[in-house]
């Protein structure tokens, strides 16, 4: 049988070899508990701190600046919930997106029924903010701004730069969720002016269930569970060793040179499936997309029908279609875009990983090919 | 899959959870008896993988069969010679019964319509 082409990297991610080998250690050997004193738990609170080390360093940030989490929706959620508790009722404006994970927008949903007031803002065809919008949206009543790096679904990458600068100057904080930027496009806390940052493994072919928040010396926040005041008290719980560990790892191994294979794989797997009629491309194109990401729209068919054709060829893709999620909403992101549900139903994410090869992709484009030839076939709406 | 082009009943559901399309086309024939036979049904979907799927088993339910008897099928029944679907999918299955409800109800207006106008 033809090996499995697993092209869904922005659900998640097969945990790289290597990562795995450096967690394995501490499930039976240097199993202690960060907090002992003797010399099992000692080697466990190196390894801690080693890792948090590691990953300071790959955002620029001071070692006693991340606190780990268990993943990027509690990064999240601990980022919105524990500014709007620190800063409520003095402060209580957030500006986001119309186009963040569900873990910010239903975080921020909730907060509104606490007392938040919370601006979404548009975005353009290719999914940009625009920062006079943001800057017109400022009142004296602004704490956060929290708007997503490079996006999970359509792969546009914000200046955050530029949004770091503006948020800097009106004296206001920012946050971003670098999910599924980080480790291929730079994030540099100084220069880019952040003050928090989301952060996540399995994204990174490293374990699920760990993550970590940036947050910049001197954030008043609220901590998120309260207990044996690990993580500086704001995070308490026996710490996720392996996890951690494994995070780290990940994130020493990741590299430039993945990044630009990557790219050019994306790019041809974008000209091939833009060789197919009437296929549009969702999200922009160049150094502002992920290098991993790539989103169509098929005119007249829909996406998890694909999907699930395409299941049958062993290869593994995901929609923005009402029909894979749960909540059988269609994707808000490409509704932010202005795609109509129709156009939004027609659509499909394909993540690459490290893992594609050349061979992958020519598999890939010639299945895809002949199976919206038949679907397009059997729809109503082909003329 | 497809259309019947001289179909004498066609259904057109779109579905209200999550916005796709289903379209039913039927061809009914009186047998030497008098009974009348669906003798062809086609479909044409822009619809997810279960839609299509559960298309197909309605064709295989239905084709051959008298229409008093194709009247009987519902989404359970479908359903079940599918072997089950999870929740989440039920209600494109229910895409496919209900369109095929209303091509059935089409034939009939049609029929009445002629009936009608011969006299
Ligand atoms: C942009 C973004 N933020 C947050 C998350 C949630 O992270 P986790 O699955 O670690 O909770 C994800 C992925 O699931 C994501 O893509
Ligand atoms: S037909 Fe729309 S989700 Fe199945």
């Amino acid at each position: 049988m033809r090996k499995r082409v697993y092209f869904d990297n922005a659900s998640t991610t097969k945990v790289d070899e290597k990562v795995v080998r450096e967690m394995l250690p501490y499930f039976s050997e240097i199993f202690g508990n960060a907090s002992s004193q003797h010399d099992i738990g000692i080697k466990a609170k190196d390894a801690l701190e080693r890792s948090r080390r590691i990953i300071a360093k790959s955002i620029k940030a001071n070692i006693g600046e991340i606190i780990f989490t268990s993943g990027g929706t509690e990064a999240n959620n601990f980022a919105l919930k524990g500014l709007f508790f620190s800063n409520y009722p003095q402060k209580n404006h957030i500006i986001t997106t119309k186009i963040e994970h569900d873990s910010i927008l239903n975080v921020c949903r909730w907060l509104e029924t606490q007392g938040a007031k919370i601006t979404y803002l548009d975005v353009d065809e290719e999914g940009f903010v625009d920062i006079e919008d943001i800057k017109k949206s400022i009142t004296d009543k602004t704490f956060l701004v929290s708007i997503i790096h490079g996006n999970n679904e359509i792969g546009t990458i914000q200046d955050i730069e530029a949004i770091g600068k503006l948020c800097r100057e009106k004296k206001v904080l920012f946050h971003t969720d670098a999910c599924q930027s980080f480790t291929k496009v730079p994030i540099n806390v100084g220069k880019q002016n952040l003050d928090l940052v989301t952060l996540n493994a399995h994204k990174i072919y490293g374990p699920k269930g760990v993550g970590a928040l940036y947050i910049r010396d001197g954030i008043q926040i609220t901590p998120f569970a309260h207990g044996g005041g690990h993580e500086k008290k704001l995070r308490s719980g026996t710490e996720n060793i392996p996890g951690i560990v494994g995070f780290a790892k990940s994130v020493d191994i990741s590299n430039e040179k993945d990044v630009r294979r990557m790219t050019t794989l994306r790019d041809k797997l974008i000209e091939g499936l833009l060789k197919i009629e009437n296929v549009k491309l969702n999200g922009p194109v160049g150094d502002k997309r992920l290098c991993n990401n790539i989103n169509v729209s098929f005119n007249n068919i829909e996406g998890e029908a694909i999907g699930g054709y395409l299941e049958n060829e062993r290869i593994y893709t995901s929609t923005g279609s009402a029909c894979m999620s749960n909540t059988l909403q269609t994707s808000h992101v490409l509704k932010a875009l202005g795609l109509s549900p129709l156009q939004s139903n027609s659509s499909l994410r394909i993540s690459i990983s490290k893992y594609t090869t050349e061979d992958d992709i020519n598999y890939f484009l010639e299945k895809i090919t002949k199976i919206v030839k038949k679907l397009r076939i059997i729809s109503p709406l082909t003329k | 899959m497809g259309e019947i082009k001289n179909a004498n009943g066609i259904g057109k559901i779109g579905n209200p959870t999550c916005g796709d399309i289903l379209w039913v086309y039927i061809k009914v024939e009186k047998d030497k008896k008098g009974e009348e036979i669906l003798t062809d049904i086609k479909f044409k979907t822009f619809g997810c993988a279960a839609a299509i799927a559960t298309s197909s088993m309605i064709t295989k339910l239905a084709k051959g069969k008298k229409l008093s008897e194709v009247e009987k099928i519902n989404y359970k029944d479908i359903v079940d010679a599918l072997g089950g679907l999870p929740n989440i999918k039920i209600h494109c299955s229910a895409m496919a019964s209900q369109a095929l409800k209303k091509a059935i109800e089409d034939y009939k207006n049609k029929i009445q319509i002629k009936k009608r106008v011969n006299y």
